[in-house]
């Protein structure tokens, strides 16, 4: 059988006497589509940050495809193949929307050391980018600077740029943050185009994307999984009723 | 295409209009080479940088040296200095460039301090403070004598910094200086999509050192003089005020802001040469304030001005 497309054990930080993640295990099979909810300060983003590398964990292992990574600098992680979403938007501000996803393409195609003889590579990245912006709706907007396009739109290019990273294992940091109910609908769509053989997590504090979207969810409770199951199973569960959701329904 | 070029057809046309104050334009030439390669790494890729007079001064005293032990031709003086202060950036770089902002500014500073307290004591090579003197240069390409009106010294200059400026032009609209301008905005951005940025910044870095190398090695050229202020953190000062003046990220930024600071520089000492500095602060001041691009973006804004009047 083949290995997990992610696969984490015994993951642990401490800021000083805070454990903010401890002991986490997580497998995601290749495509697999996995909820992580818990209620505020459970530990999600840390969690993010952790796998994706820009904290580094005091303990355990995350293996990509069966290669441990849990040393890997963020940028290796990448390459190997583990993209993120940032739950504030971290765009290129002055850049136009196709220079944002063209500059990922050519980070994939090995592309960005070239300062010469590059021309026809280049010109084949801008049109996968104008490709992948289309698919998002965005296409319109190719030519528009980041910082005057509206915030769903800057939420579903930060999801265009990494799915242009072709990454096995997505972190979806709460893709629906701060976007106004309106503009929800169009990112609900794009996740829900998601490519099918992507391992994705998607960590949400909209419950209706996230019962919706994962076919199983995690629930984490102050740093620890407290469960881990299908939908169903998780809205029946009592210790998460108790921890999370009977504090809300 | 004509806007394009005037620069350069400007510094043509100063070559024949004003023979006799080539001294003056060679130094602006220097000048503005220097500040181009802050640019590239100040501007573009948003290395904050207090440090490019540890490569200005290295470029010149070796340039100085090769000329006074090894060889007079001036080309081999110019692409040993350019490669030891390549060396030497990539060298400091690799040893400063994970860090970012202030605590990078304090590095850059305290590098190039070093530096010139180096070149201060090692005396049997540099001179200490009496500097490097007695250079002679061998005919440019073996047939252009380096004269004392400085004819050959300033279309050497403007050579060089021809040749820089293609290079700094090609580099930015590459893939690889899209990237260093995505550092710029954003490495957080550039290492989610897998970017190296402490290589990526290090070739910037140390292509800009090596152009402020040039700089330095063509200010010991046509100066035939190299002392310790060409390592003073008073350089790197200069440099910034200069790119600032005349606009980072532009094309002639650089050109403008050197131009302007070394002319008002002059023409201000001839009038009081206590106070120049009070007219350059004066300068920069009213551009900081009120025109964010620099001297260089004053066409856009005179452009805005105009269409808002002719809104009303």
């Amino acid at each position: 059988m083949s290995p997990p497309a992610l696969s984490v054990r015994g993951l642990s930080k401490a800021f000083g006497a805070l454990a903010v993640t401890r002991g986490v295990d997580l497998d995601l099979e290749p495509g697999a589509r996995v909820g992580l909810i818990g209620p505020n300060g459970a530990g999600k983003t840390t969690l993010i940050h952790l796998l994706s590398g820009t904290l580094r964990a005091d303990a355990g292992t995350i293996q990509l495809n069966g290669a441990a990574i849990e040393r890997l600098r963020p940028e290796h992680r990448v390459r190997r193949g583990l993209a993120r979403t940032h739950q504030i938007n971290t765009l290129l501000p002055e850049s136009n929307a196709r220079d944002n996803v063209a500059v990922a393409i050519a980070e994939r195609e090995r592309l960005a050391w070239r300062a010469v003889w590059y021309r026809q590579r280049w010109a084949k990245c801008r049109e996968e980018a104008q490709a992948r912006l289309e698919a998002m709706d965005l296409g319109s907007d190719a030519d528009r600077p980041v910082c005057e396009l509206a915030y769903g739109q800057q939420r579903l290019l930060e999801i265009a740029i990494a799915l242009a990273l072709q990454p096995r294992v997505l972190l979806l940091d709460e893709p629906a943050a701060g976007v106004p109910s309106g503009e929800a609908t169009v990112i609900h769509a794009a996740l829900a185009r998601l490519p099918s053989d992507m391992a994705i997590l998607l960590i949400e504090h909209d419950m209706d994307l996230v019962f919706r979207f994962a076919r199983e969810i995690v629930v984490l409770v102050q740093g620890s999984v407290l469960c881990r199951g299908t939908p169903e199973q998780t809205r029946a569960d009592a210790r998460v009723r108790e921890a999370y959701l009977g504090t809300r329904a | 295409m004509i806007a394009r070029l005037t620069p350069w057809l400007l510094a043509l046309g100063f070559y024949f209009a004003f023979a006799e104050q080539l001294a003056l334009g060679t130094n602006v030439l220097v000048m503005i080479l220097l500040t181009l390669s802050l640019d590239l790494c100040l501007g573009r890729a948003g290395i904050l940088t207090l440090g490019q007079s540890a490569f200005f001064g290295m470029g010149a005293y070796v340039a100085g040296i090769v000329a006074l032990r090894v060889t007079e031709d001036p080309l081999i003086g110019l692409a040993v200095a350019t490669l030891a202060s390549a060396a030497l950036g990539a060298l400091t770089g690799a040893l400063i460039l994970h860090t970012e902002g202030a605590a990078l500014l304090m590095l850059t500073l305290a590098l190039s301090a070093l530096l010139e307290e180096f070149a201060n004591h090692a005396t049997a090579w540099t001179g200490g403070a009496d500097g490097l003197q007695g250079m002679k240069l061998a005919p440019l390409l073996g047939t252009f004598r380096f004269d004392l009106f400085k004819h050959t010294a300033y279309l050497y200059s403007l050579a060089v910094l021809l040749v820089w400026f293609l290079v700094t032009q090609i580099v930015i609209v590459s893939p690889f200086g899209r990237s260093i301008d995505g550092i710029r905005q954003s490495p957080a951005r550039m290492r989610a999509i897998g970017t190296p940025v402490w290589w990526r910044r290090l070739c910037v870095y140390t292509l800009s050192a090596a152009m402020a190398g040039s700089a330095g090695a063509l200010s010991a050229q046509t100066t035939r003089f190299v002392g310790l202020t060409t390592l003073s953190v008073l350089v790197s000062g200069t440099a910034v005020v200069m790119l600032v003046l005349g606009g980072t990220r532009r094309r002639y930024g650089a050109f403008l802001g050197a131009a302007v600071y070394v002319l008002v520089q002059d023409y201000a000492a001839q009038i009081n040469p206590f106070h120049w500095m009070l007219i350059v602060g004066i300068l920069l001041m009213l551009t900081v304030l009120f025109l964010e691009g620099g001297l260089a973006s004053l066409p856009e804004a005179l452009l805005r001005v105009r269409r808002r009047e002719s809104k009303r």
